[in-house]
């Protein structure tokens, strides 16, 4: 029973239907032990994740609970949100500009490696050369390497002693080519296996057709390999608008090419705490809806064309 | 044919040439533009020495704790049905879809002077922000997920019949995890284990925010190559550092390779 589980495609794995042999397992399995572990673990969870996250976001929106007097009941309670506090540290003239610059370079990024993502991916999937291997494993680079390495990694020929004499130092574009590097991976591999698993008939049948192969890539291939997409895009914006490690050396110190992860950096190192968990908290909730919307139209695109 | 390949494959190899290419060829070329010597005594200061010992001290308590938690939380979601699963496994990748600086904000707020518990812990003599204790919180945050998501598919795919055969012949839970479990995944558990460490290892955002940047204290080996270049414009201490932590992930990536083809199940796209 159990090896006809199939695995499906994502990381987060639903759990099989309601059947006989899955209670039995249930009872089987490390049953008993999985309330304690089970509370140990979310224990952990909440202490390096969930009340770090929520303090966060309280102390950003200024939320703050008055009992007047001791011992009142939880419905006595005046919970109140310093909403205020929080629109004043965002649109503060520093801080929308780092959100600005972060959102559209992010955005300008995601676009750009979502193009060069495909045609990486359709050349390690479609294409043989010598030396091929290399180009393969050298994608995963910028997984492996850490941000900071990165940054001296860039600066090493995009600095002010640039060997090339292409000196990115405190740009914009130098901003650009940092987060390119880092969200390349995400684009690249998130495309490569969905194009490694396309069936060629359809693509050959229109071939015979007549169609030529720009027309086949937009009207067969694209279609099918845009869901993955969309979904690399999603990550590799989530990830462009939080960097920091890579950045932080190539963006000097200038106002205009300080992002906004930068922008909480520099509110840390004056211990402005409360306007640090605002802008922090604005960009939380500028990524997480990006994200959740390339996933969702992800999702609506691939049940219209399934 | 071949000649139609020749303008895509040319474009694609000239975007990767630029952007990962040619940057770590240039960057291995300045930290040994000196000699092999001047690279080495680079590392061996007792500065870049003692950055190193903390990391490597980090590295040894984050990597077993979330390889702990890790394990039991695969067991739990591909095992287990309990309330509250989806949001369960959705905890395990807050810490990397949230910048690090923001993560690092995050325990400060909540567990510094300043912070939600900061009047107990401060009378408890226990201090998180510019402390050892704060890089710890801050590396295992960031590196939760990745031996869960190594394990989980895995665990699925090997399904629960063995297990129910070893329960059945008369073994106990913890033999039955030591000597059917855990074998299936080891593969699985390694690669996670691999990417755990890379991920402790190379930090830098969360823990620049929490450390308050101690030298000798609360300097990672990440901050310290961060130091040399912005501080003390030490170019060639920073390229220095640059290659050996470079050497390093590309020694990950080399085994993580060897693991994909152990076990096929595993993916290049976690980290």
């Amino acid at each position: 029973m159990s090896t006809a589980l199939v695995t499906p495609p994502s990381t987060s794995p639903r759990p099989a239907s309601h059947s006989r042999g899955r209670r039995l397992r249930a009872r089987v399995g490390l049953g008993a032990l999985a309330g304690g572990g089970g509370a140990l673990i979310v224990g952990y969870l909440s202490l390096i994740v969930l009340i770090p996250i929520a303090a966060l976001i309280s102390h950003g929106l200024s939320i703050s609970v008055s009992t007047h007097g001791a011992g009142a009941e939880f419905w006595r309670w005046h919970v109140t949100f310093g909403f205020r506090t929080f629109w004043n540290a965002v649109t503060a003239s520093g801080s929308r500009e780092a959100i600005f610059l972060s959102l559209w370079l992010s955005l300008s990024v995601a676009a750009i490696n979502a193009v060069m993502g495909v045609a990486i991916a359709w050349v390690l999937v479609r294409d043989t050369f010598p030396g091929k291997g290399l180009v393969e494993s050298s994608i995963d680079l910028p997984f492996a390497l850490p941000t900071i390495v990165a940054g001296v990694v860039l600066l090493a020929i995009y600095g002010v002693d640039s060997p090339i004499h292409v000196d990115l130092f405190e740009t914009w574009m130098g901003l650009m080519v940092a987060l390119l590097f880092v969200t390349l991976p995400f684009s690249v591999r998130a495309v490569q296996p969905v194009l490694a698993s396309l069936d060629l008939e359809s693509e050959a049948a229109a071939r015979t057709l007549g169609a030529g192969s720009v027309r086949i890539f937009f009207t067969v291939v694209l279609p099918s390999i845009w869901p993955a997409v969309l979904g690399g895009f999603g990550l590799a914006f989530a990830r462009a608008m939080g960097e920091f490690g890579s950045i932080s050396l190539i963006a000097g110190g200038l106002g205009r090419t300080t992002t906004g992860a930068y922008y909480v950096f520099n509110l840390t190192q004056g211990f402005l705490w409360t306007d640090a968990a605002a802008v922090s908290t604005a960009l939380l909730v500028l990524s997480l809806i990006i994200l959740v919307a390339s996933n969702v139209l992800a999702h609506r695109y691939q049940r219209r064309t399934l | 044919m071949t000649t139609r390949r020749w303008p895509l494959r040319g474009v694609v190899l000239l975007y990767l040439a630029i952007l990962i290419g040619l940057p770590v060829v240039f960057m291995v070329y300045k930290a040994l533009q000196h000699g092999f010597g001047p690279f080495w005594s680079q590392l061996t200061q007792p500065g870049s020495m003692g950055a190193l010992k903390l990391s490597i001290e980090i590295v040894a308590i984050a990597v077993p704790v979330n390889t702990i938690v890790g394990v039991g939380a695969a067991l739990l979601i591909a095992r287990h049905k309990f309330f509250g699963k989806r949001a369960f496994d959705t905890v395990f990748d807050i810490p990397v879809a949230v910048s690090p600086v923001i993560l690092g904000v995050a325990l400060i707020l909540a567990y510094s002077r300043i912070g939600w518990f900061g009047g107990p812990l401060l009378r408890a003599g226990i201090m998180v922000l510019f402390s050892p204790l704060g890089l710890v919180l801050a590396t295992m945050a960031v590196s939760l997920p990745y031996v869960l998501r190594s394990i989980v598919p895995v665990l699925i795919e090997v399904g629960t019949d063995q297990e129910e055969a070893a329960r059945t012949l008369g073994a106990g839970r913890f033999r039955t995890f030591f000597s059917v479990t855990l074998p299936s995944i080891r593969w699985a558990v390694a690669y996670g284990v691999t990417l755990t460490i890379a991920r402790t290892l190379g930090e830098f955002g969360a823990v620049l925010v929490v450390s308050g940047n101690i030298s000798g204290r609360t300097q990672t080996f990440p901050i310290f190559i961060y130091d040399d270049w912005d501080q003390r414009f030490d170019t060639l201490g920073a390229y220095s550092g640059a290659l050996l932590l470079a050497l390093i992930s590309m020694a990950v990536l080399l085994v993580l390779a060897m693991l994909r083809k152990r076990e096929r199940k595993l993916r290049v796209d976690l980290a």
